[in-house]
């Protein structure tokens, strides 16, 4: 990576105080309210908000510059902005110097990646490009906040050291209220990485590739490791289309809903020899299963969870197990122990003491320095107090590295047959699969039927209303939803929410990933709308 | 790091030394002085309509009766807070707030955290000499998670204002004059046709029963609840929340001023969305597929089953045709144990999330 590590690298406190929002591909007053309510105090104290997205999300209506940019063209946008600071000497030449490398490189390559060139691709005018790029470089607080809108792409890894390339060009880093911030979107997804569960990695970032890490690991946990990094999931999905891969266990997931090509998903496991799933409801994907084992919901069980800020936080057990179920941790351990390999902890608390101190980043954490307020990694012993913003001084990896990444194309583009392009997305009532929003009365109070939002201008041509029921197709399948025409999307873009089973966007979305961290690209595809009958 | 140059007052006899700017609310508050407060959430801006913030200051020779929450402390002030006459006309102010007031504490669903209540018995005011019927009442609303009785609003604008400036939904207002003078939403409209997202935010900082959780009414009492410190399950922020439990039942959840890192704050899904906990459809045994039907299993034949067949296939074809997907909406623990679990019991690698969104 550019710094060397892959987390938001300010507080969520620290937003307000932001002089410049630099806004892109992500929607916080809908995906993470409570960092649009920063965000918003922010505005109030008068910070300048640019925002880029395809739709007009609140914040783009409150900005002081919206960017409509076409989904899958960031690369152009962030390359063009780039070239703009540095030819106008916008650069910071002392942190370049003293803090960077690899920018001459940059430098060379972005000399042809001008506004007019950038608007083409983008369709943001080469003037307003320029303009982000004089506000963002010149505020004294500026910082950089992106979500899936970047990330869910094939070109996901490069987008996100894109992004980072101009914090390293301004220096716009290591501060106060000034960083570069992915949001994370589920509420543990930091944990789940920073815990290791990834095939390369054992839990604090350390890789299996260095050898003491695995003479660590095999001393404490008395067993022989396989060294060789294992598969990721689509490899797993992929193995299982083939038919070369047997069993597998889920827990907490519900891959039908969340993988894209649903129908691939399903062949997948229904070539599986063995099922086990692990989750508190029957999920799509546990109908295909063996084994359902019940686990308890967050209320039932002691633990901890991670925010996007890097905060490790406590969760606690409110009221006893519903039915004959068993938190996660408790059922894994009864699994292991059957399965010769003994886990024995008498609650979480032990599991965390473990965590801790066979990771350098979590050990000076514990629960009972968390018992009032979270603390954030890195912590590295007893007495330090934790971490609110990265790379004061110094990256993770040393020098900050730019990165030349020329624009890759979209998997799947819009072609004649299907012109329109479908992106995906949350909406602020429901949560992922919403298996467990759409089993809240508030929530389905607001809104509990899949919408498609389409351009005024494209529904006009199409012939289609606001509210009438139409169908989506792609190449991969088909769903109907009820239109929603405005001008929030720009022209050409189709913008669908994830959360509805009985037409999941899933069965649309293609099943292309991110040549690094093998992100699905939920945010481009061809597709098209016609009207029911 | 700009300096805030610091002023010295008196509070009630004791020397305070605080940055400049800050109110007499605040100074006194930093040395343990409770000043009583009802229009007053330290995520607003001072609004100073209720009055019973009121303290004396000394001017000369005189004394002068001032808010303190929105009167920014000086240098050299003199304050009492609990002088004969600041009492004496908090109370009068009371007796004023609660003479548009009905008089139902004993059903009211904030018996017990009404901050109107509370003050009524510290100052001991059970009459008002100015008590009027009040009118309004229960509104009615299809939305499922908030009640309004506008016959209980004291009019501190602390709903309104928080929607305004912290939600900036713009959902609610005052409207009317006079006694009949109310909040909720324009034009008498459901909530689900305003702008309203139905974040409770409104609810969360009324100080009197005029705005409660609508799920919660009649379930039980403020003191029977235990309160359960835990984080919000659903996005990346980790809001800190409390659930309220009673019996083994989560009957509501609520938030405080002053966590980290939402000060308070919660939105729909985090204060509302909590009725998947208790939903019928939960798993609640383990469930063995048999000729195509999930049949009902014990936790031994379960995971024995589990066992079995995880190291039968693990014999048959290597540990390497076996997987792990762990969640990022299970614990880190959870988690870790996962990860270990395909490391050191299966030997295996393949350990990812799906969707790692
Ligand atoms: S629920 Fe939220 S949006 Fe609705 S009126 Fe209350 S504060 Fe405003
Ligand atoms: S409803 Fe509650 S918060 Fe709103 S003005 Fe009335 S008393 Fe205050
Ligand atoms: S309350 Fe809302 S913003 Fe806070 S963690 Fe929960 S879902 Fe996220
Ligand atoms: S709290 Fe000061 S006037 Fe209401």
């Amino acid at each position: 990576m550019s710094f060397g590590s892959g987390s938001m690298t300010n507080s969520i406190g620290e937003i307000k105080d932001c002089k410049l929002i630099f806004l892109i591909g992500g929607n916080p007053t809908e995906a993470h309210p409570i960092v649009g309510l920063e965000m918003k105090k922010a505005l109030r104290k008068g910070c300048t908000f640019i925002v880029a997205d395809p739709r007009r999300i609140w914040f783009a209506q409150h900005a002081k510059l919206y960017l409509p940019v076409k989904p899958g063209t960031d690369n152009w946008l962030l390359n063009a902005i780039a070239h703009v600071i540095i030819a106008e000497g916008l650069e910071n030449k002392e942190f370049i110097k003293t803090r960077t490398e690899g920018f001459e490189e940059l430098k060379a390559f972005v000399k042809d990646i001008t506004p007019e060139k950038a608007s083409e691709f983008t369709g943001i005018p080469a003037e307003d490009i320029r303009q982000a790029a004089r506000l963002y470089a010149k505020s004294e607080k500026s910082a950089l906040f992106y979500t899936l809108g970047i990330t869910e792409h094939t070109c996901g890894t490069d987008n996100v050291r894109t992004i980072a390339n101009l914090a390293l060009l301004t220096g716009h880093i290591g501060k106060p209220s000034t960083g570069v911030n992915p949001i994370r979107g589920q509420n543990n997804v930091q944990g789940a990485t920073d815990m290791g569960c990834l095939p390369d990695r054992m839990h604090g970032y350390q890789y299996l590739s260095d050898a003491a890490v695995v003479e660590k690991f095999e001393k404490a946990w008395g067993v022989k490791l396989t060294k060789t990094p294992g598969a990721t999931s689509p490899t797993m999905f992929e193995r299982m289309n083939k038919g070369k891969f047997k069993a597998l266990y889920v827990i907490g997931e519900d891959p039908v809903m969340s993988e894209p090509n649903q129908e691939y998903t399903i062949r997948g496991l229904k070539n599986l020899e063995f099922l086990v799933v692990q989750d508190i409801f029957m999920s799509e994907t546990a109908k295909y299963a063996d084994v359902i084992l019940p686990a308890t919901s967050f209320a039932e069980k002691d633990g901890t969870f991670t925010n996007t800020e890097r905060r490790v936080q406590r969760v606690r057990k409110a009221i006893s197990p519903i039915g004959n179920t068993k938190p996660d941790w408790q059922i894994i351990c009864e699994l292991s122990t059957r399965m010769g390999y003994k886990m024995d902890y008498p609650s979480p608390k032990e599991v965390w003491d473990e965590i801790a101190s066979l990771a350098p980043m979590f050990a000076g954490i514990n629960y009972a320095r968390i018992e009032s307020n979270g603390i954030q990694w890195p912590c590295l012993d007893t007495k330090h107090p934790g971490t609110k913003f990265l790379h004061e001084g110094k990256f993770t990896r040393g020098l900050g590295k730019f990165f030349v990444l020329p624009y890759r194309a979209p998997a799947e583009s819009p072609d004649k047959e299907y012109p329109l392009l479908l992106s995906t997305g949350r909406t602020l009532y429901h949560y992922n699969a919403g298996t467990m929003t759409r089993r809240s009365a508030g929530i389905i109070h607001k809104t509990n039927e899949c919408f498609v939002e389409v351009n005024e201008e494209d529904a006009k041509e199409l012939g289609i209303f606001d509210g009438e029921m139409v169908r989506v197709a792609t190449r991969r399948g088909e769903i109907t939803a009820h239109a929603e025409v405005s001008e929030k999307v720009k022209k050409g873009v189709i913008w669908i929410p994830m959360h509805f089973v009985e037409a999941a966007v899933n069965k649309l979305t293609k099943d292309a990933y991110d040549n690094i961290t093998q992100t699905a690209e939920y945010k481009v595809c061809g597709a098209k709308i016609e009207k029911l009958n | 790091m700009v300096m805030v140059p610091k002023i010295k007052l008196n509070v009630d006899g004791k020397i305070v030394e605080v940055n400049k700017g800050k109110t007499i609310l605040q100074a006194a508050s930093s040395i343990g002085i409770r000043i009583p407060t009802l229009c007053h959430d330290p995520r607003l801006e001072p609004f100073a309509a209720c009055r019973v913030c009121m303290v004396e200051i000394e001017r000369g020779k005189t004394t002068a009766l001032i808010t303190s929450c929105n009167t920014e402390a000086t240098d050299g002030m003199v304050i009492r807070t609990d002088s004969e006459k600041v009492l004496k006309t908090r109370k009068m102010v009371l007796e004023l707030i609660l003479s548009d007031h009905p008089r139902d504490c004993m059903t009211c669903e904030k018996c017990g955290s009404c901050t109107l209540q509370d003050l009524a018995y510290a100052y001991g005011v059970r009459e008002s000499r100015f008590f009027e019927e009040p009118d309004g009442g229960v509104v009615e609303d299809s939305n499922p998670v908030i009640q309004q009785d506008t016959s209980k609003c004291i009019l501190c604008g602390r709903c309104v204002r928080i929607c305004d400036e912290v939600q900036q939904d713009y959902a609610i207002d005052f409207k009317n004059r006079g006694f009949d003078t109310e909040t909720g939403t324009p034009f008498d409209k459901q909530r689900r046709e305003t702008t309203c997202v139905l974040c409770g935010q409104c609810v969360s900082t009324c100080p009197v029963g005029s705005l409660v959780e609508k799920q919660a009414v009649g379930k039980g009492r403020e003191w029977e609840f235990k309160q359960v410190k835990t984080t919000c399950a659903y996005c990346g922020v980790g809001c800190t929340m409390y659930l309220n439990v009673k019996g083994n039942r989560v009957v509501k959840v609520t938030s405080k001023v002053g966590s980290i890192p939402n000060d308070g704050n919660l939105c729909v899904k985090g204060r509302f969305g909590y009725d998947f906990i208790h939903h019928p459809d939960r798993l609640k045994h383990p469930l063995i597929k048999k000729n195509g039907k999930f049949e009902e299993a014990t936790w031994d034949e379960a995971l024995s089953l589990v066992a079995s067949k995880l190291g039968g296939i693990k014999t048959k074809y290597g540990h390497d045709n076996i997987g792990v997907f762990s969640s990022s909406r299970c614990t880190n623990e959870d988690n870790y144990l996962a990860m270990k679990f395909a490391r050191a019991t299966i030997g295996t690698n393949n350990v990812d999330q799906c969707a790692r969104t």
